[in-house]
């Protein structure tokens, strides 16, 4: 039976990669920048810190693939070490914020009453917020660290989720497999945790994976003015920020190339979301 | 009406929802302002007590809040720190900057929108279908910053059309009579077409950057919206009944599926909300946004306090506006 399932679900991947070249690009293209993000400070060919004045503001080169800084600093290292740092903060974002939304919605959902009026308000207040001023509030009132920005992040998302969870959870919580587990002697958290979470999983991770990109243009916005991620911290958002000064003088590769990875990225974050939403959910199928 | 009055009445609590957050994250903003302003060594402790006594937070939370709630009904949002004005003044005089260049991108984004969709939605699989697919597809995936900065590299550096990215109006000209404070309206107010063009070729960049970005959701909705009105039944029945292809389109089909397209266009208006403070910063543009930016460098909370207000209530109205616009478009939608 099980063996069944996995068979038909391969079929749907193939059937969604083989159809659509986009799909196949998009899943490629996100294997390479998660290699980079884990393999990038060893395969930078320079140190991403080291400053050189004899070379800066030098154009890209064969020596300097993306150029330099106004530093001398090789923009091509900066650009793949800081993979890592914005892939980090794009994924802790979203984990956070569709675990502990997830969480919240499911449990409201289910016992409604009281904290579900009362959260719902909470959301309400919070959607009411252009949602990149909040973040932008949070961190300045939290404090200027990286971590912050996460959960920032998180916390402009945590909306979408916990409406998600609850909307799911209400529909299933009177259907029949709940009743039998609770007549099988189910109590509610088991019955939360082992049937009904697992049943809303897959539009969560939808959700989770169409945030992506979302998530990593607002935490490079957010460093972009200067929140959280501090020079000389190779990042792509506050990359863009030092190269802006040269933009107007014609040096136009300091601020292009992060600015270019960062496109790239939320590019292959935004097909490969539409992909896995076409493989967990065909009914949404566009 | 009496549902447009009770949608009125429903944000009230979130307005005051808003309020509660609004105090909530900028009291626990990190340093304490009273110590932050009384650093130089000279001040004692007794100095510093009597400072915090005079900014009132050596009171409760909910005294503090009370006060400021009150300060509130009276229009006083506070003193900026560090230019000495009230925060009213202050938003009062960059506000119109900001309205002008998000009212202007909107505009621009949805004059280019609306017909994209529409024509992509009457030819699918034509040329200017996947135009309209490539662009919303490029458009949510392009960082305002780096679209900004990609525009004043071609226009202003390599072409040199385009005047240098720096605030509103050319340093050699004199800006209109105040008005509304809104450089091209004030401009044409005065009848003056030197510094309407000044300030208007000032304001391109800018906008086209905050249009771009809103071009993507609406051209994809617009889309979208017309291929399921022009699949429908009514306008099969439409068709078969031998109407004009002109009305066909505008009057049986772009007006039922206008109602999606007016609810993104409200959220989008949203999002740009957000995005004008990125699009300030690349543009020097001397915005709310650019304003609020300076007061989170400088620790200084009531500006940021009166900003997210500020921000937080034009979305509610932005809201409200999109809500009563639907159900005057769509009476079934008020049910």
């Amino acid at each position: 039976m099980k063996s069944r399932a996995m068979q038909d679900r391969w079929d749907v991947i193939r059937h969604v990669v083989g159809g659509n070249p986009v799909n196949l690009i998009a899943f490629v293209l996100f294997a390479l920048i998660c290699l980079a993000a884990l393999l990038g400070p060893v395969l930078a060919p320079q140190d991403p810190l080291a400053t050189n004045a004899a070379f800066a503001l030098q154009p890209p080169s064969t020596q300097f693939w993306f150029g330099t800084d106004q530093l001398g600093r090789d923009i091509f290292s900066r650009v793949l070490v800081a993979t890592r740092l914005d892939l980090l903060i794009a994924f802790g974002a979203v984990g956070l914020s569709c675990l502990l939304g997830s969480l919240i919605g499911a449990m409201i959902g289910y016992w409604g009453g009281f904290w579900d009026g009362a959260t719902s308000r909470v959301v309400d207040v919070l959607m009411a917020f252009p949602l990149f001023v909040l973040a932008m509030a949070t961190v300045a009132a939290l404090g200027n660290t990286v971590a912050n920005v996460i959960y920032a992040t998180a916390v402009i998302n945590l909306p979408f989720y916990i409406r998600l969870a609850r909307a799911e959870v209400r529909v299933r919580r009177g259907l029949g497999y709940v009743e039998a587990a609770r007549v099988g002697g189910s109590g509610d958290w088991r019955i939360l945790i082992r049937f009904l979470l697992p049943n809303i999983a897959s539009p969560l991770v939808i959700q989770a994976s169409v945030n992506l990109g979302w998530a990593v243009l607002n935490a490079a916005g957010l460093s972009f003015l200067g929140l959280g991620v501090r020079p000389p911290t190779p990042e792509w958002g506050i990359m863009v920020a030092e190269g802006a000064r040269f933009i107007a003088s014609g040096e136009w590769w300091v601020a292009a190339f992060p600015g270019f990875a960062l496109m790239v990225t939320v590019f292959t974050f935004n097909l490969t979301g539409d992909a896995l939403r076409d493989i967990l959910d065909p009914r949404m199928r566009t | 009406m009496t549902r447009i009055a009770l949608r009125l009445l429903s944000a009230i609590p979130t307005l005051f929802g808003v309020v509660i957050v609004t105090f909530l994250l900028t009291r626990v903003l990190p340093g304490d302002p009273a110590v932050f302003f009384a650093s130089n060594p000279s001040m004692s402790t007794d100095d510093i007590a009597a400072l915090r006594e005079q900014l009132g937070l050596d009171k409760s939370l909910i005294e503090q809040f009370w006060i400021y709630l009150v300060a509130l009904f009276q229009g006083d949002l506070g003193n900026s720190l560090t230019t000495g004005q009230t925060v009213m003044t202050e938003i009062i005089n960059r506000l119109p900057a900001s309205a002008e260049l998000t009212v202007f991108a909107f505009l621009l984004a949805i004059g280019v929108s609306l017909p994209l969709g529409l024509a992509a939605a009457l030819r699918p699989g034509s040329l200017i279908d996947h135009l309209s697919r490539l662009i919303s597809t490029l458009g949510v995936s392009m960082p305002t910053f780096v679209t900004g900065l990609l525009l004043i590299y071609v226009f202003y550096f390599l072409l040199g059309v385009a005047p240098e990215p720096i605030g509103r109006m050319d340093p050699f000209l004199f800006d209109p009579p105040k008005v509304t404070g809104m450089l091209t309206v004030d401009a044409l107010i005065a009848g003056d077409m030197e510094v309407f063009r000044a300030a208007f070729t000032q304001m391109i960049l800018p906008a086209v950057t905050m249009a771009l970005f809103a071009l993507a959701p609406l051209t994809r909705m617009t889309r979208a919206a017309m291929l399921g009105t022009l699949g429908s039944e009514f306008v099969r029945t439409a068709r078969a009944s031998g109407l004009s292809r002109r009305k066909i389109i505008f009057t049986y089909a772009f007006r039922n599926a206008l109602l999606p397209v007016v609810t993104t266009m409200g959220m989008t208006f949203s999002y740009m909300l957000g995005a004008n403070v990125l699009v300030e910063r690349v543009f020097s543009w001397p915005g709310i946004g650019a304003f609020a930016m300076d007061s989170i460098i400088n620790l200084d909370y009531a500006p940021l306090q009166g900003f997210m207000l500020v921000m937080a209530a034009i979305f509610i109205l932005v809201n409200l506006t999109t809500d009563i616009v639907v159900t005057i478009i769509d009476p079934r939608a008020s049910k």
